[in-house]
């Protein structure tokens, strides 16, 4: 119980606010070196694949080279029998499956029965070097019966018969949702504009700079150590344990999480390559070492589902938005992955930026037969972000209101509940959109500019963190642990995993801000599961909310401790002792006082040794239909960007000189690492925006067509624009200190700000992602041709629907559940 | 990691003991330069030889000597980023120059060197693949297969022509000295190649170019180098257009455009060059302007683009013409 | 099958290393494998991200394309060597000081280039700076952060005042 005599888990929300004199923060606020930033900068972080051990083997997996088969045969006796071979480990060795969401089980550490997709591991090879590891595999003789290749959201639809997985909604439909808020029909019939798009986001990948790695090995006692770069190891610990379950109990896997180099969403689950390196450890008893190549990481992928949306939209003549119908299909690759997540992110946060009056939307996500799809930067959110921001823009256009005005004149309430039930704390958009409209000079450029200069602008918001962890349960989502020493040392313990966003650093910060002392003067053990306390992982932009609330309640917990042995001590009233320069002291008489070591040593000598605890589980959301699992958040941060292009209209070719972008982070808790955030996430978006695409070939045996990094095409420090940032502070009662997100929502305005400001130089839409050269040409030509100047996609799969589930929204009287559950808990 | 195969090296300190080692082993042995493109392929499997000769121990393929007046010569072992930086060339040479710079990323200049950009492999999205990806394939006609995936009906391979030099040295006239078994011979670099996706080079197994020869300058002619990719780093040409205009007064009276990265060989386009010698070619001048957007529309024709590489084949071959005009106009006084 | 071993002797980073290697290794994997300096990172091994640079003889060079008999009696710098004893360069100051290093992995290759940049132009443009530094790739800054962690190292090394500007750390 904490000291307020509430459980961790239900402190009631704005509690840590109390903390909050912006005038005396000490740490808080302050651009501090991250904490291990020394380490990063001289080449000694230790990432996976830079350990090594005593009689360490390397693994090799033999992928599919072929997209949907079945598995005839698999004959390893020559690898087997190759000199330097240790062991060969085969898929039927090891048949539970395992998955990052419980309900969808559907992957195995090795295929046995079927493959489906190019990369889908079939076996797994231990030997002295990789050399001989890589030659084994190619001794391995598997024989397939090969099935027909889906390859897109259309031939899912069409091959019912042809089944990926032979679980989901029946045919290769995964996942397909159904929801419903308030009355459509009278919004549209109230809304003075009516207009429907269809666009498509093509899937892309995280590419983080670290190829993925594993190192696992066998204690002697049995017990089983997994060294992985990984940014979700609670949950690898989980899967280690469901598909190991015959050959070690849970309690004796350790997963520690490497420092990532790079992760973007691409190290969220746990993979095949994990676990089969820890099971050859087991099998040979020795170290084993397993680092994918390139090539290896596209197939892992996980990352940017490519969707194909539909929009209908009904607005007021001040673009006040009645009604808006959204469907959006999916293609999700080979496997669940975070599939069902992703399905219901591409419908959670339309209504969080403008207010929505009525919602519908319908999501499907389809098996085909191409790498597995899953979280990747904004999981779910900048698809169907783009295409509301791109059919916003045109509507700007049609209604002959300036796009930046529409937005400014049509925010959510700070505080407020969305028609989907969504519950908005602290809002800054309107401050982030004046920012980048009053510095870029948008009200005098739009529309304005010469042909071939334009300039688009978009708004976004994202989680800060998801409101329910992945599976189901009543724990905390973020746990710490503090231990002072005599020295005057506090160790914190945290599940977390640092990608390289500084995680570390902000359990750091928030600590040292509590205890008086300096970020560098603490240690910070992370991501380790024997050792530190559960945090959920690295993702959906949870962690500086989670962790940091958690650190936060575990420090004033021990400040608590220390305070009344050294008030007695010092003959001081509680309330006036205060921990600032590495001293505890009187506030009203600073020679009164010890240093902080001291002031431990007082308290342990009176409470015996000390420790704290300290844990965070999010607010209880009001969304409680099925379905409302996924968008709920402590908090909501906000992103407004402007980007400027200079379209070649002889060519298509663009270059984008300068990007506007202001992000409302709540409180920046180091702001360097807040700009730090913003600017990479405005370059990937960027990215995105431009060029980066997953591509298959269809006709081709459903081959990826570029896994390499020279041809998947991301900016380079020639494309990168000049980009202004505004950090917009306004604390949320949720975030310690105020905080919220920053990793993940400044992306999402930049791939339709891009289209809009491509519209603005040169009057053509690219309803489509990335917004390449050709299909600008592509569109300038047509009309030129007296054509509707578009490029992008006309239609979606046609597909029954289920009834939607219908809830009523908040200002129609609803509670947040399905109109029947309404009737049956007003009877109980 | 991706590793090299393994091989045995052999490091010769001269040409002429680089082209006996290579006699010796036949044509399991390859010559590697910089390294910059063989061990790529190495790494893929696509190229295995088993015997490597490193010629950077060669002293007398490096350097840069000759006047602009007479011709400058560049030994085939002077890297990219050498040749880039070199005065005399810079002075004489800006088109080349230019176009040495634009090749791939300022790491990679500083380890490949002028012979082996003039003799990088052609590539394709379905060649510049792993082993394992290039077994989803069955292989292709250029590696281990029997099909070009690019047109699978097509007897022959497309592998495309990538070199950034390539295109502008065969346009100015550029030659190449070869050394072999069979002794040393000089030609021109338009006759090094020839339209093979596979075989795409005329150079002789054991032969090693040793050299290139620039023409001379005097003050007659003009060159220029155009480039289209994705990224103004890293990528290949897509298209790479490599134009010469020789001059009498106003008035052009020999013109050479090649259009590079569209094919398996840099693809002269005749048809442009005709409709411009014999006119009058000013820069600023409407007329001109006229002329050579005209002119460049005939490198449509031949500019064979497909779906082999980054970009819409239908796109860079619409773009041929403007990028072909682009550098025309550069060569105007 | 196993390819016999030959002796290799360099330079790295001011000490004479000899170690035996197969001659298929490059240097990257004898630095990374056979010296544990692990601090040179790979991203693709085929010449593509610039992750694996080192310095030979004072050049960056792509240390997963350069076989490590080629640095044969050569001398190496890798990001090890960058710092003097305790003293961080001027670049892993400013890269620290700046956030220019996020996940850190990148940042190897992108402070060796810079050093031989810097070496060569101790007065770079944005634009110079761009371009010295087009072969590395880089997931997490947006670039931004290291293109100002250069310049104020240039400025440092040039013995001026070196002094992140406000909006750098705190945005507008």
């Amino acid at each position: 119980m904490g000291s307020d005599g509430t459980s961790g888990a239900d402190r009631p929300e704005g509690k840590h606010m109390h903390a909050v004199d912006p005038a005396t923060l000490q740490v808080i606020g302050k651009p501090w070196r991250k904490v291990d930033a020394r380490s990063r900068v001289t080449g000694q972080t230790r990432f996976a694949d830079d350990l090594k051990l005593p009689r360490m083997l390397f693994c090799k997996l033999l992928r599919s080279t072929v997209a949907h088969a079945r598995i005839v045969s698999v004959d390893t006796s020559a690898a087997e029998a190759l000199p330097g071979v240790h062991a060969v480990l085969r898929g039927e060795e090891l048949p539970n499956t395992f998955g990052i969401l419980p309900v969808s089980q559907d992957e195995h550490t090795l295929c046995y029965d079927k493959v489906r997709f190019i990369g889908d591991p079939v076996v797994a090879i231990a030997a002295v070097d990789e050399d001989t590891a890589w030659d084994a595999c190619r001794l391995v003789k598997v024989e397939y019966e090969k099935l027909d290749v889906v390859t897109d959201v259309f031939e899912a639809a069409k091959q019912e018969d042809n089944r990926i997985h032979d679980y989901g909604r029946g045919g290769n439909l995964h996942r397909q949702e159904h929801l419903e808020f308030g009355d459509m029909d009278a919004g549209f019939a109230e809304s003075d504009l009516v207009r429907e798009d269809v666009f498509f986001f093509e899937g892309n990948t995280h590419l983080p700079m670290e190829e993925h790695s594993t190192l696992a090995f066998r204690d002697p006692d049995g017990k089983v150590t997994v060294m992985s770069s990984t940014q979700t190891p609670h949950y690898l610990h989980k899967a280690l344990s469901k598909v190991l379950v015959d050959h070690v109990p849970a309690h004796k896997i350790r997963v520690i999480a490497c420092p990532n180099g790079g992760g973007f969403g691409g190290k969220s689950d746990p993979f095949n390559h994990e676990i089969a390196a820890a099971a050859l450890s087991i099998k040979t008893g020795r170290p084993v070492k397993i680092t994918l190549t390139r090539e290896e990481v596209f197939q892992t992928h996980r990352g940017r589902h490519p969707v194909l949306m539909k929009s209908r939209i009904g607005v007021t003549k001040t673009g006040r938005i009645k009604a808006l119908d959204f469907e959006t299909h999916l293609d999700g690759g080979a496997y669940g992955s975070y599939g069902t997540a992703s399905t219901f992110y591409t419908g959670a946060l339309q209504t969080v930026t403008y207010p929505v009056e009525n919602y519908h939307f319908r999501g499907a996500r389809w098996f085909t037969n191409k790498a597995p799809c899953g979280p990747k930067r904004g999981h779910g959110t900048p698809q169907p972000r783009f295409g509301l921001e791109v059919q916003l823009d045109k509507i700007a256009v049609e209604l002959g209101i300036n796009p930046a005005v529409l937005r400014r004149q049509n925010l959510v309430d700070a505080h407020s509940l969305t028609a989907n039930w969504m519950r908005i704390g602290s809002m800054g958009l309107g401050t982030c959109i004046d920012k980048v409209v009053e510095g870029s000079g948008f009200l005098e450029r739009w529309g304005k500019q010469p042909y071939g200069k334009g300039i688009g602008i978009a708004c976004s918001s994202y989680l800060s963190g998801a409101g329910l962890p992945i599976y189901w349960n009543a724990m905390p989502h973020s746990g710490v642990q503090l231990k002072l020493d005599r020295s005057g040392l506090v160790t914190v313990f945290c599940g977390s995993t640092d990608i390289g966003q500084g995680s570390n650093s902000i359990l750091a910060y928030i600590v040292a801000e509590v205890f008086g002392l300096e970020p560098q003067d603490l240690r910070i053990v992370t991501s380790d599961t024997d050792l530190t306390p559960v945090d959920l992982g690295s993702y959906s932009s949870r962690v500086t909310v989670m962790t940091g609330n958690a650190a936060l309640q575990a420090a004033e917990r021990a400040r608590e401790m220390i305070v009344g042995p050294v008030a007695d001590k010092l003959e001081v009233p509680k309330g006036r002792l205060t921990f600032a320069g590495g001293r505890v002291f009187d506030c009203e008489d600073p020679e009164r006082g010890m240093s902080f070591a001291e002031a431990v040593q007082i308290a342990e000598a009176k409470l015996g040794t000390l420790g704290t605890t300290g844990s965070y589980r999010p607010p209880r959301a009001a969304a409680r239909f099925k379905g409302g699992g996924v968008g709920p958040s402590p908090s909501y941060s906000y992103t407004a960007a402007i980007v400027e292009v200079d379209v070649d209209p002889e060519t298509g070719i663009y270059k984008v000189p300068k990007i506007w972008v202001a992000h409302d982070i709540g409180r920046a808790l180091n702001p360097a690492l807040v700009v730090g955030q913003v600017e990479g996430s405005v370059y990937m978006g960027l990215g995105e925006a431009m060029m980066e695409e997953m591509s298959y070939r269809g006709n081709r045996f459903g081959v990826h067509k570029i896994p390499s990094m020279l041809e998947y095409k991301t900016p380079t420090s020639m494309e990168m624009p000049e980009v202004v940032t505004w950090i917009v502070e306004d604390p949320d009662p949720n975030g310690p200190f105020g905080a919220k997100e920053a990793g993940q929502g400044p992306l999402l305005p930049i791939m339709p700000a891009v289209a809009n400001a491509v519209y603005d130089a040169v009057g053509v839409r690219v309803d489509e992602v990335p917004v390449t050269p050709e299909k600008v040409f592509d569109a300038m030509q047509k009309k030129a041709r007296g054509q509707e100047g578009r490029y992008g996609p006309n239609e979606l799969p046609s597909i029954e629907w289920p009834e939607p589930r219908r809830v009523r929204t908040p200002w129609q009287g609803g509670t947040g559940v399905e109109v029947e559950r309404e009737a049956t808990e007003a009877r109980s | 990691m991706l590793r090299l195969p393994r091989f045995t090296y052999h490091r010769p300190t001269s040409a002429a003991e680089a082209v006996k080692i290579a006699a010796d082993h036949g044509p399991a042995s390859q010559y590697v330069a910089g390294g910059t493109d063989l061990y790529p392929n190495m790494k893929r499997r696509v190229q295995t030889p088993t015997e490597v000769i490193a010629l950077s121990g060669c002293a007398d393929l490096v350097g840069v000597s000759g006047s602009a007046a007479e011709g400058i010569t560049v030994g085939a072992m002077t890297t990219l980023t050498s040749l880039e930086k070199d005065p005399a060339l810079q002075a004489a040479h800006p088109a080349l120059v230019h176009a040495a710079s634009v090749i791939s990323t300022p790491l990679l200049r500083n380890m490949g060197t002028i012979g082996g950009n003039l003799l990088l492999d052609t590539r394709c999205n379905y060649y510049d693949q792993s082993h394992e990806w290039r077994e989803s394939i069955s292989f292709c006609m250029k590696c281990s297969g029997d099909t070009c995936w690019v047109a699978p009906s097509s007897p022959r391979c497309w592998a495309v022509q990538s070199s950034d030099t390539v295109p502008l040295l065969c346009a100015v006239g550029a030659e190449v000295s070869l050394i072999g078994p069979e002794g040393e011979r000089r030609i021109p670099v338009a006759d090094l190649y020839q339209d093979d996706g596979i075989a795409f080079t005329t150079k002789k197994p054991g032969e090693l170019l040793t050299h290139l020869h620039l023409p001379a300058v005097d003050g007659t002619w003009r060159a220029s180098y155009r480039k289209l990719r994705r990224r103004d780093t890293f990528d290949f040409p897509v298209l790479g257009i490599g134009a010469w205009l020789r001059f009498d007064g106003d008035v052009c009276t020999a013109a050479e455009i090649r259009i590079g990265g569209a094919g398996s060989y840099a693809i002269p386009a005749t048809k442009t060059a005709e409709l411009l010698i014999g006119e009058k070619l000013v820069a600023g001048d409407a007329a001109a302007e006229e002329r050579i957007t005209a002119a460049a529309q005939e490198a449509f024709k031949p500019t064979r683009a497909m779906d082999n590489t980054d970009h819409f084949a239908s796109w860079r071959k619409k773009m041929a013409p403007v990028f072909v005009a682009r550098a025309l106009r550069d060569c105007l006084g | 099958m196993t390819a016999p071993k030959v002796l290799g002797g360099f330079v790295v980073n001011g000490e004479r290393h000899q170690t035996a290697f197969q001659p298929h290794r490059t240097l990257l994997e004898v630095l990374r494998e056979d010296l544990d300096l692990t601090g040179t990172k790979h991203g693709c091994e085929l010449g593509e991200c610039g992750a694996c640079t080192v310095l030979v003889d004072g050049t960056p060079v792509l240390s997963c394309l350069v076989l490590a008999l080629e640095a044969q009696g050569k001398d190496v710098t890798t990001i090890e060597g960058l710092a003097d004893g305790p003293d961080l360069h001027p670049l892993q100051d400013f890269f620290a000081e700046l956030g220019a290093s996020q996940c850190g992995y990148c940042s190897a290759g992108f402070m060796l280039a810079a050093k031989k940049l810097l070496e060569d132009n101790p007065d770079p443009t944005r634009d110079e700076i761009r371009r010295a530094l087009s072969g590395n790739i880089c997931r997490c800054t947006g670039y931004i952060k290291i293109f100002e962690a250069v310049e104020l190292a240039a400025r440092r090394l040039r013995g001026e005042d070196a002094t992140p500007s406000r909006e750098a750390l705190h945005g507008q």
